[in-house]
């Protein structure tokens, strides 16, 4: 046992005193040589969710692109022991890694700093360096075309949401669903349960009952699992898919469902590197881009999906923006003044709720 | 019907999501219970309880029995407390750092058992119904409309009660997890008894999975226990392992958190963090209320629970 | 049939060095199994596993970055299992060092000049409040007689739910569009870094000091004494005067301190901010860590080093062998169940008797 530590301890120490250049591993990309892209995902690919979703674009990546791509990923990575992960795709030749989730941020920027010639693609930060580009999608579009189904077909007049944490993204899906529900029934009422979780299927599934038995018959959810649409089908009660289409799991119960589609933007970005065209960038990309899908509206009358429709391609032609002013503050100071529009970063920090919902927002 | 505008079926339907959410805590700690009161602190409950979710979801897709896969959710839990039951109780090895391990076998093994049935979804196990019962306004559905895994739990409680304080076994059980080594002198099979109890709390973990999978929420997810397991350790503390208080903390347990959610929902906001502590908190304030209740008999733990023990000759 | 176990008289060193060996082997040919049943090539995933990690400077600098914080806990906590009293909360003893000290870091944020007290009284704050977090559960066995293991437990989870807390609360970054985290630290609140462009940074200097010093002070000092005594002898101990309170709360806050302190490092070091989570749970895997390691502060090093080589090469395997991260979980599980199996085998001579009842 002695020797095998002595042994152990020596090497180590070795490790310590060879310093070595950090950049000496990473790879200048020749023409003609295949591209190895990398993914990062903080939870399990088989969540059904978020991370499931990135995961298909880097399968569509691999179809789409062939031979010329080699894809690989690190799945359930902890956001505070990252910056291993993400430098080991950097340092195993990897020309472009995505890192998926808001909490990779400052990790991805130091490996970042290590690997110039090596690009990065984080999500939904706000960080960005010379080989460091964010991107993320505008939900709250999706969400307000929810909005104006949840508004149509409520009978109670009560909607039920269920947040994850009150962060920018999740805040601006609610207001935006609200607002998207005023739209077509000003006394529209919404219950907001925080779970405190992004994916914990029972809990999820509590919440989901607590909503209902207290008059919701509408849920939206902005946490991972199926659960809650599942709940709604058992009580014969409507709901929105969250991340990927769930229409599996509720066939009677879902209306539509807010997919991430990173697809093209993944194969593009791909493809810009290929061609040595890739520039550090932030990208929002919405319904427009294709980046926002919702699934087929189903569980519908037809004027209600014509109208859903129509909403969705005034969204997707800048006819209708979510946050087109006047938009008032719960306590009725405007927040967008009336003919104006929400400027990103409003809606990228949004910390207060709109009018019309009761709830206080958690701080 | 309404008291103070409050409906009755609101309260009813609250009442039911308390007890659903109340089942898999009570059966997994009356499993560890067991355990523990023949002194073997299993810490891999919550591994044994996600493998037990993994294997019941997947045969019951594969065969299409609920039934079976309840079993197969038990069965999975009762081979991973078996390894567990020969690592501490043949072997002596440590409790703690091999229930640790258990919980990362089990988490482990799980997703190689669940990956091909992810995205995959099955009706929820059945629920009774019974004519003129189940519908009965205020409680029917609360008594005649569960699941049966919820009819199980509590007939488990009240097994594992009349067990533990009506039987012979369940004395020569109580006994060894209070003293291994005047129990093995009086010529009692220590190891046996201990293996046992630990194989009956895995199984009970491994159900408890399955129900999470089968019925709570009809699907195989990684992780889908998210620390119901530890939470169910917890309650074992929390009832001073007492069957009876078990099934009561249970209900008080699962009861928080949907109380919260509700609470939410009807504009009662609080920090969720801390609503999220509370098991926590309250399971170490009651074992400070117990031993300060009994002062000078120290505390109500079975005395040898968690001590290794090896019989020398 | 009955099984008997009886302690081997004469332990052999052979045996002791070996039992861990051939429970390594054995999980290799277990996991090989499955690795090829899956459709890969043993050996290259034993290369990758085991063999990469350990080539490059990098790597090496990653395993022992990731051992650090373990060897450091485990260290603490091999002097509460020595004297036979159950931490098992040093997750949250961790989280409660990390926060605590990290606070010191958000609030000396800005600060004029780089000062140098900025990072002693991070450290000293993360050591000293992992330490009063680990004094609670003591506190209330010594006094109160409640079990030191559940209580321990039970404080993980308030810890954590109370860093999120203040992740996501008071201590978010003002500028940081709401997003859960805190401020990153001035470079003066952060642990230097021991190699130009490495990420070796000084937390894993100290973790080696701690161990060495815990040798020293288990094998030469009065305290050590006492705690090995108290262990192998508790009747002797109290025999010999010495108190089971004091003691109790002795190991509690030195194995509370050692998981503050490797809270605060990770928190100065690696990650240099505070957010809702900083353990991918160091605290529990320490526990196996210290077992595996015999209680040893030498051998936990070695322990943890191993421990921190699966866990790298496992990503290896999921990078090169689109291996899934779950079968790195289960094997490093199967492992910890064989080589804690394969101890009992080297302490205790075990014979099958046939008839006899046990």
């Amino acid at each position: 046992m002695r020797i095998v530590q002595g042994a152990l301890v020596a090497v180590l120490a070795l490790g310590f005193g060879a310093a070595q250049a950090p950049d000496a591993h990473a790879q200048e990309k020749k023409p003609g040589e295949k591209l190895k892209v990398g993914f990062v995902y903080v939870g399990p690919v088989a969540d059904y969710g978020y991370s499931y979703q990135h995961d298909q674009s880097r399968k569509a990546l691999a179809a789409a692109l062939g031979d010329k791509v080699e894809t690989s990923f690190l799945e359930n990575v902890p956001e505070a022991d990252s910056e291993r992960s993400i430098e080991s795709f950097a340092r195993s030749g990897y020309g472009l890694v995505f890192t998926t989730s808001f909490g990779f941020m400052e990790p991805t920027l130091k490996v970042a700093k290590k690997f110039p010639k090596v690009k990065f693609e984080h999500a939904t930060g706000y960080k960005r360096a010379p080989n460091v580009s964010t991107y993320s999608a505008r939900f709250y579009e999706g969400r307000y075309v929810c909005g104006v189904i949840a508004g149509r077909l409520s009978k109670t007049g009560t909607l039920g949401y269920i947040a994850s944490f009150p962060i920018p993204e999740v805040v601006s899906g609610i207001n935006a669903f609200m607002l998207g529900a005023q739209s077509v029934n000003p006394d529209i009422k919404i219950k907001i349960v925080w779970v405190n979780t992004w994916f914990d299927p029972g809990k999820e599934a509590e919440a989901a009952k607590a909503l209902l038995a207290q008059g919701a018959d509408i849920l939206s959810q902005h946490t991972d699992s199926a659960a809650p649409l599942q709940e709604a089908e058992k009580q014969g009660k409507l709901a929105f898919g969250q991340s990927s289409d769930q229409m599996r799991f509720a066939p009677k119960a879902q209306l539509t469902s807010i997919v991430d589609d990173w697809d093209s933007y993944v194969i593009g970005e791909a493809k810009a590197v290929l061609d040595g065209t890739w520039k550090s960038h932030d990208t929002w990309g919405g319904i427009k881009d294709g980046m926002v899908v919702l699934a087929p509206f189903a569980n519908m009358p037809d004027d209600v999906k014509a109208q859903a429709e129509a909403t969705k391609t005034a969204i997707a032609n800048g006819t209708l923006l979510p946050f087109h002013g006047p938009v008032f503050k719960q306590d009725g100071t405007e927040a967008v003044k009336a003919g104006e529009n929400a400027p990103d970063p409003m809606i990228l920090g949004m910390n207060w709720y709109v009018k019309g919902i009761a709830d206080t927002l958690p701080r | 019907m309404t008291i103070h505008g409050v409906s009755l079926d609101i309260v009813q339907m609250v009442l039911i999501t308390i007890v659903a959410a109340a089942t898999p805590l009570m059966i997994a700690a009356l499993g560890e219970l067991v355990a523990e009161r023949a002194g073997v602190l299993n810490l891999g409950v919550e591994g044994m309880m996600v493998l037990g979710a993994a294997a019941g979801f997947a045969v019951a897709v594969e065969t299409g029995s609920t039934l079976l896969g309840a079993l197969a959710g038990a069965g999975a839990g009762l081979a991973l407390s078996a390894l567990f039951g020969l690592l501490t109780v043949v072997l002596s090895a440590n409790q703690v750092a091999s229930g640790l391990a258990m919980t990362i076998l089990g988490l482990g093994l799980s997703g190689l058992v669940g990956a091909s049935y992810v995205g995959l979804k099955r009706d929820p196990a059945p629920h009774l119904s019974v004519p003129g019962l189940t519908d009965l306004p205020g409680l029917g559905g609360l008594l005649f409309g569960q699941d049966g895994f919820v009819y199980f739990a509590f007939a488990l409680a009240a097994g594992v009660w009349w067990f533990l304080w009506r039987t012979r076994a369940g004395l020569i059980l109580r006994a060894i997890g209070d003293d291994h080594t005047a129990t093995h002198a009086l010529g009692l099979q220590v190891r046996k008894v201990r293996v046992l109890a630990v194989l009956f709390g895995g199984a009970c973990a491994g159900l408890a999975g399955a129900y999470l999978s089968l019925s709570y929420t009809s699907f195989w997810a990684p992780a889908m226990t998210a620390g119901r397991g530890w939470i169910a350790l917890a309650l074992v503390v929390f009832a001073s392992w007492n069957p009876l208080r078990a099934v009561a903390g249970a209900l008080l347990f699962g009861g928080a958190t949907v109380l919260q959610l509700n609470a939410q929902a009807a504009g009662l906001g609080l920090p969720g963090q801390l609503l999220s502590a509370l098991p926590y908190l309250a399971t170490i304030l009651a074992l400070v209320l117990l031993s300060l209740g009994r002062r000078q008999g120290g505390s109500l733990a079975p005395a040898a629970l968690g001590r290794v023990f090896t019989p020398h000759r | 049939m009955r099984i008997d176990l009886t302690p081997r008289t004469n332990r052999s060193a052979l045996m002791d060095a070996l039992s861990p060996i051939l429970a390594f082997l054995a999980a290799l040919v277990v996991g090989g199994l499955v690795v090829a049943v899956m459709g890969r090539s043993p050996a290259a995933a034993f290369v990758t596993y085991f063999v990469a990690p350990l080539s490059e400077v990098w790597s090496l600098q990653e395993v022992a970055v990731k051992a650090a914080p373990l060897a450091l806990i485990a260290t603490g906590l091999a002097f509460c299992y020595r004297a036979n009293i159950w931490n098992i909360g040093a997750e949250g003893q961790f989280v409660v060092g990390g926060l605590f000290g990290g606070w010191i870091g958000v609030a000396s944020h800005g600060s004029p000049g780089d000062p140098l007290w900025v990072l002693p009284l991070m450290l000293l704050v993360g050591t000293g409040a992992g330490m009063l977090y680990g004094l609670i559960p003591a506190l209330l066995k010594v006094r109160l007689g409640v079990s030191e293991i559940l209580t321990s437990l039970m404080l993980v989870y308030v810890a954590e739910l109370l860093l999120d807390y203040m992740a996501r609360g008071p201590l978010r970054d003002p500028a940081g569009f709401n997003f859960p985290q805190s401020v990153t630290f001035d470079d003066a609140a952060r642990l230097p870094y021991l190699m130009e462009g490495g990420t070796l940074h000084a937390g894993v200097a100290i973790a080696l000091a701690v161990v060495v010093l815990a040798t020293l002070v288990l094998g030469r000092t009065l305290f050590g004494f006492t705690v090995r005594v108290v262990g192998a002898s508790p009747r002797a101990a109290r025999f010999a005067g010495f108190s089971d309170g004091r003691l109790t709360l002795a190991v509690f806050a030195v194995s509370g301190g050692a998981a503050g302190l490797a809270g605060i490092c990770e928190v100065a070091g690696r990650i240099g901010q505070l957010q809702p989570s900083i353990s991918p749970g160091y605290g529990f895997t320490a526990i196996i860590v210290a077992f595996l390691g015999r209680l040893s502060p030498m051998g936990i090093l070695v322990a943890a080093l191993v421990i921190a080589l699966t866990t790298i090469g496992g990503e290896g395997a999921q990078i090169d062998l689109k291996l899934p991260l779950d079968l790195t979980r289960a094997f490093q599980g199967l492992l910890l169940a064989l080589v804690l199996g394969a101890d009992a085998l080297s302490r205790y001579r075990v014979r099958l008797v046939p008839g006899a009842t046990a």
